[in-house]
């Protein structure tokens, strides 16, 4: 179970502010992470605190395939995202590496500030401040299963014979 | 029922003889790209994963791109991490400082994106291969390394949306155009998870050079891909450049698609997309008259050799405005010194362009024409989020070269023929 504060934020937040690009040289997932939300709200990193929750609008990754935004919000410790819909490479970057993403539309009604609880496998979403209750939309049997591999790495291991 | 050619494609590398959009295939690649970002971070994940292999070095493709030439230590680092990497694993198909370019400029001009093929890059804009009729999407450094590593990978058979274009192009009207006019009609997520396929009376009369920025810009409407059904055009196009056999699928006459789109492009006038998101879109003469900072003509989206023959058609014996920087940077290696040998550097030269060698550079805010606090940029590529260029409070206009040129001379957001075009 996940559990942090809710920060809102608007339709289609893309990758530049999610991770400007000035940070793509830097590898370390640990020295990017202050910077994250950077191009929206430049004290983000400074506010936030680990377990977090982002609550955000539609497509919400979009723009470039940088696996330094999820990895980026991953490393700072947001325990997860919720959004009526992401934008694809940054959904499957996700996936891979582990970071639990929510497409769950009704999850609008979540305020910014609220406690939030999220039972990733389930998909349940409570509002601990409101007591509202959300599911987000079980991801497909496929994808379920490369989330219970443990991401990408893990799934390649076993494919390669090495796990 | 009939297939569209992208789920021919992906049938035919997933084994299968039709397969259902939303349906999850493993599939295997004809070409695999990596540029230098994407590649670094693949090399770690690899390790990771205990491949000390790729699948197949033949069918693996490196270009140096985005950080080329090294703009600082951190990434000098990482480029010389990359070709120890390439030199081990026997990757001949690399496209070092000297041969770089912009990936996907440089894979359909080498001959290594062709009809049929399906290709995954670890760049959002891979997209741009399907000009030549292959099915082709972006994805992050651990699905690189994943299809380094299997030689396969899990995607989820997308919906295609069909756009058709009907009527005549006016003049200095581009691929540019008509890509932003749909991707301001439909919005930055209007295709998303979706395969765009290009057609159309109008569409057909377009060079490659129009429709790779066409299927270049397809992931600025959230799709997954964009396609053209090849034609004569296109097989001349690839013929020249061919190393390998390809296939040429179509889309069957009653194959699915999810939405249709019409344009009519008679009397369009050049789109200009407006700060802060590519779908903010208008014709110039509503920003005309919008002071500029700096005009880029560069990225994958509008650097290749037809664009800066435009944008020099225009600057040729003019000077860019004394308040505005002018930065030219062609997209390859081949295009920078097929520009040379036009005499299209020199025209940039002596218009007071500063001309770079092949790089991503100012795209993406990385190096070469950064913009700083409230700067005001026009440039040729593809995005204009908030902070994409540089400073958070800096702007950035996109448009085609032809309008970008004519903007650099009058200083301002200008039409072509405000300059006499
Ligand atoms: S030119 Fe710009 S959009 Fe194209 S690959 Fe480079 S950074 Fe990305």
């Amino acid at each position: 179970m996940i559990r942090g504060r809710a920060w809102k934020f608007g339709d289609d937040v893309n990758t530049d502010v999610i991770m400007p690009g000035k940070y793509l040289a830097m590898r370390n997932p640990e020295l990017i992470a202050p910077y994250i939300m950077e191009g929206i709200d430049p004290d983000f990193g400074k506010k936030a605190r680990p377990g977090d929750i982002i609550v955000a609008g539609k497509n919400f990754g979009c723009g470039s395939s940088r696996e330094t935004a999820p990895g980026g919000l991953k490393a700072f410790g947001i325990g997860a995202v919720i959004a009526p819909t992401f934008a694809r490479i940054f959904l499957r970057n996700a996936v891979n590496i582990g970071l639990p993403v929510l497409e769950c539309p009704a999850a609008a009604g979540i305020r910014e500030g609220d406690l939030v609880a999220v039972d990733v496998a389930s998909g349940r979403i409570t509002d601990e401040t409101t007591g509202a209750i959300y599911h987000a939309a079980p991801f497909p049997p496929f994808l379920q299963e490369l989330i219970a591999a443990g991401g990408l790495v893990n799934y390649a291991r076993k494919r390669l014979g090495l796990a | 029922m009939g297939l569209t050619i992208t789920e021919k494609i992906l049938a035919s590398h997933a084994g299968k003889a039709a397969v259902e959009p939303g349906e999850f295939i493993i599939a295997r690649p004809d070409m695999v790209m990596g540029n230098d970002l994407s590649t670094a971070g693949a090399i770690g994940v690899l390790k990771q994963m205990g491949a000390t292999k790729v699948f197949d070095p033949e069918k693996v493709v490196i270009v140096f791109d985005h950080l080329v030439p090294a703009k600082d230590i951190q990434a000098a680092d990482l480029l010389k991490g990359v070709r120890q990497w390439v030199r081990e694993q026997g990757i001949a198909l690399f496209y070092d400082e000297g041969r770089h370019g912009i990936a996907h400029i440089i894979l359909p001009e080498q001959g290594l994106a062709l009809p049929g093929d399906l290709i995954i890059g670890g760049d959002s804009h891979s997209c741009t291969y399907g000009a030549v009729g292959a099915f082709s999407t972006g994805v992050g450094h651990t699905d690189l390394a994943g299809v380094l590593a299997l030689g396969e990978i899990w995607l989820k058979v997308p919906a295609s949306i069909k756009f058709t274009y009907h009527g005549t192009l006016g003049p200095w009207i581009m691929g540019k155009d008509l890509i932003l006019a749909t991707i301001g009609k439909i919005g930055i997520d209007g295709a998303l998870y979706q395969a765009m396929e290009f057609r159309g009376p109008a569409l057909a009369t377009l060079g490659m050079s129009e429709r790779l920025t066409m299927c270049n810009m397809a992931i600025e409407a959230g799709g997954k891909s964009g396609i053209i059904v090849p034609d004569g055009m296109t097989l001349a196009y690839v013929k020249e450049r061919a190393r390998r056999p390809w296939t040429v699928y179509q889309s069957d006459p009653d194959a699915r698609y999810v939405a249709e789109y019409d344009f009519e492009i008679t009397g369009m006038r050049p789109q200009v997309a407006k700060p802060f998101s590519p779908d903010n879109v208008v014709s110039v003469d509503e920003v005309a008259g919008t002071p500029l900072d700096q005009v880029f003509i560069g990225s994958c989206t509008n650097a290749k050799l037809e664009d800066l023959r435009i944008a020099a058609r225009i600057l040729r014996g003019k000077k860019a405005h004394a308040g505005t920087r002018l930065i030219v940077i062609p997209a390859s290696t081949w295009i920078w010194n097929q520009a040379l040998k036009e005499g299209l550097l020199e025209i940039f030269a002596e218009a007071g362009a500063a001309v770079s060698t092949p790089t991503c550079g100012a795209c993406f805010g990385g190096h070469m024409g950064i913009l700083g606090a409230g700067e005001v940029c026009l440039s040729t590529s593809n995005r204009n989020f908030v902070g994409r260029m540089g400073h958070p409070t800096a702007q950035s206009y996109l448009a085609n070269p032809a309008v970008a040129a004519a903007s650099a001379i009058k200083g301002c957001i200008a039409a072509p023929e405000e300059v006499g075009a």
